[in-house]
């Protein structure tokens, strides 16, 4: 039996708390008038000098209204006309936009500026959320496929679930209430005017998507809660019933799931830019859910082995959970690059556009995440050995938890605050109140049983678990 | 190859195999050489063979393959050759890298895949039309054969072990043109 030990607890509370002032801090520091925005901007320009292209690219990329601008923001680098991109845009005031575009612009710059602690607050929660929901998705996975080498970590599994609960309403709550913030197709005036989100509006319309929202979160909380209860009578159970009961939920979640967190990736990410879509998308997001996940586990498992708990676990299980951090990380870097070389390849405008954006404007850190989530995981464990030594898979899942986290990262902000993203005091609380929280209702979610199942049919086989 | 006598102990079983391996080689027995039908999972380890450098190999073979793959394409695509396709920079190999991507990873695995495979058939002496080593045919359908050195032991002691340990048939080879 695990207890959640009073320093862990207090170290918990500790981030939940500078994590909330932090927020705090950062909601209220967002400027109010269009004249604080450009104090900001100009004390920004001061710093660093070339400010004056960044004015520009602001707006480029939401509006359908503006889409001239994400043609000439292109620089052709090879063609050696370094100026091109200058001279384009003078060319584009001189037919007449400039003067009375400033004002818009400034407001839009004013709005992305707001947006900046929802979208940061949304960043961490989701990111603590998915690591639920994919656990969640991992132990079904185990369950469905009667799996006999996982059944000693299904406690722990279970653990990291419990998070799922809180986890998931409040990331309902964040995007309901950012609302117009992320979502511009919530916008009445803008629809008016964009024939292309009018044709969307069968399905992305305030209703319909509350609705769905509201189903994901509680479909996946019921199989986790009737999982969780059938997983614990199965301890004292005298039949193979409850066992049983998990294995038909199981299909049922996992039918259920695929469905659900595509339409979660288009509701809650792809739809920030309503005109942008891609096919890959709601697999690229479950790829780094799922690897994220499974990191987590290996995780918890390696502490919860060094503090005597699971002595039961093996270095075969850790083993095994290494090859899915493995694996998984391969498969994000697949789907990453099958959709960003189609739509690099193509070059439609109005598919490159989302990409273009994260490469002008967060060019070092958009492809260093590569080297976070497939370099440095693919060499360090690659070797069979090295998945056995639990420092070595540690390193490797903070590695990839950082790498995911600056996915994450990389989904929203540019979609939300355009140009004006960055990892400030309110991204830093953010992650810190939803680390507090994820640590907190983790701890206490495995000291509630014993760590060790029972009477599962697959148990022993799992104890005798060797590679 | 060993010298002297051996015998052949068959078996009918996986579990019964690397339970008696084990026992086998607790009790200071020599184990030539097993055949088995298909590859029995920790037979390595319970045998004490050495840890397969095969591995290492692959790697740098990938490596080897990664290299060729940037070099051709470098050559073909930017320096002898260079095409315009979908408008793509056609001067630079790093700005047009994505689009070589897949062949970078294809002849990486291509690579790999195959000098891997050579290297194992070199490794263990085998080609096309070589004669079959295996002892007994039966190890390419059900049984498990080990090669057992009688070296000096009691032949009854020790054909009276092996049967306890769960052996099916056993018998005595004689090597004396290898010796």
């Amino acid at each position: 039996m695990y207890k959640f030990s009073s320093k862990l607890r207090l170290f918990a509370i500790i981030c939940m708390v500078l994590g909330l002032i932090g927020l705090v801090f950062g909601f209220l520091s967002v400027p109010g008038t269009v004249e604080e925005a450009n104090e900001i901007l100009a004390a920004q320009e001061a710093h660093h000098g070339g400010g004056e292209a960044h004015h520009e690219e602001g707006a480029a990329h939401h509006e359908a209204g503006e889409a001239h601008h994400e043609e000439t923001n292109f620089v052709d680098e090879v063609k050696g006309e370094p100026g091109y991109s200058e001279k384009a845009m003078a060319n584009d005031k001189d037919m007449g936009h400039g003067a009375h575009e400033d004002g818009e612009h400034m407001e839009h710059v004013l709005h992305q500026m707001q947006t900046k602690p929802w979208s940061a607050t949304f960043i961490a929660a989701f990111f603590f959320m998915m690591i639920a929901l994919g656990t969640l998705v991992f132990y079904a996975i185990q369950n469905a496929a009667q799996a006999g080498w996982s059944p000693l970590l299904f406690r722990v599994m279970e653990g990291i679930t419990a998070y799922l609960l809180p986890g998931s309403v409040i990331v309902l709550l964040i995007v309901i209430f950012a609302g117009e913030h992320f979502y511009p197709w919530m916008n009445h005036e803008l629809v008016e005017e964009d024939k292309i989100i009018q044709g969307k509006s069968g399905y992305l319309n305030f209703p319909f998507w509350l609705i769905r929202g509201i189903i994901y979160v509680v479909g996946w909380n019921l199989y986790r809660y009737f999982a969780v209860k059938n997983s614990r009578d199965l301890d004292t159970a005298e039949d193979l019933k409850p066992y049983k009961n998990i294995f038909k939920y199981s299909i049922y979640f996992l039918a259920f799931f695929i469905v659900t967190e595509s339409t979660m990736a288009w509701d809650w990410f792809m739809s920030m830019t309503p005109h942008w879509y891609s096919t890959l998308f709601a697999w690229y997001i479950f790829a780094s859910i799922i690897v994220s996940a499974v990191t987590v586990i290996a995780i918890v498992t390696v502490s919860l082995k060094a503090i005597g708990q699971l002595e039961f676990v093996n270095d075969s299980h850790l083993h095994d959970l290494a090859k899915f951090m493995f694996g998984f990380s391969v498969f994000w870097t697949y789907l990453w690059f099958g959709q960003f070389m189609l739509i690099w390849y193509a070059n439609i405008p109005e598919e490159v556009t989302y990409f273009i954006l994260r490469i002008q404007e967060y060019n070092p850190m958009f492809f260093g995440m590569l080297i976070l989530n497939f370099v440095l995981p693919i060499l360090i464990l690659m070797n069979s050995d090295f998945k056995r030594v639990s420092w070595f898979v540690v390193i490797a899942g903070i590695i990839i938890l950082v790498g995911h986290y600056i996915d994450i990262f990389f989904l929203v902000m540019p979609s939300t605050v355009g140009p004006y993203g960055s990892f400030g005091i309110t991204e830093f609380a953010a992650l810190l109140f939803f680390l507090g929280l994820f640590i907190f209702t983790v701890g206490m979610g495995l000291s509630k049983v014993s760590l060790r199942p029972k009477n599962n049919p697959f148990l022993i086989e799992s104890e005798h678990f060797h590679y | 190859m060993a010298s002297g006598n051996v015998l052949h102990v068959l078996y009918n079983d996986d579990d019964v195999l690397m339970k008696a391996v084990k026992e086998i080689r607790a009790n200071k027995y020599r184990i030539n050489e097993a055949y088995t039908p298909f590859p029995v999972h920790g037979l390595d380890k319970a045998m004490g063979l050495p840890h397969t450098r095969l591995a290492i190999c692959s790697f740098i073979y990938g490596l080897i393959g990664l290299s060729v793959a940037t070099l051709m394409m470098n050559f073909i695509m930017i320096e002898d050759w260079p095409r315009n396709i979908g408008g793509k920079p056609s001067f630079s190999y790093l700005q047009n890298m994505p689009a070589f991507v897949p062949i970078m990873f294809e002849l990486t695995v291509f690579f790999a895949a195959h000098l891997m495979v050579i290297t194992f058939y070199l490794r263990s002496k085998i080609w096309p039309f070589k004669k079959a080593e295996n002892p007994d045919p039966r190890t390419t359908d059900d049984h498990f054969l080990l090669e057992v050195d009688t070296a000096g032991h009691d032949l009854d002691a020790l054909s009276k072990f092996l049967y306890d340990t769960g052996a099916s048939e056993i018998s005595l080879i004689h090597n004396e043109e290898h010796a």
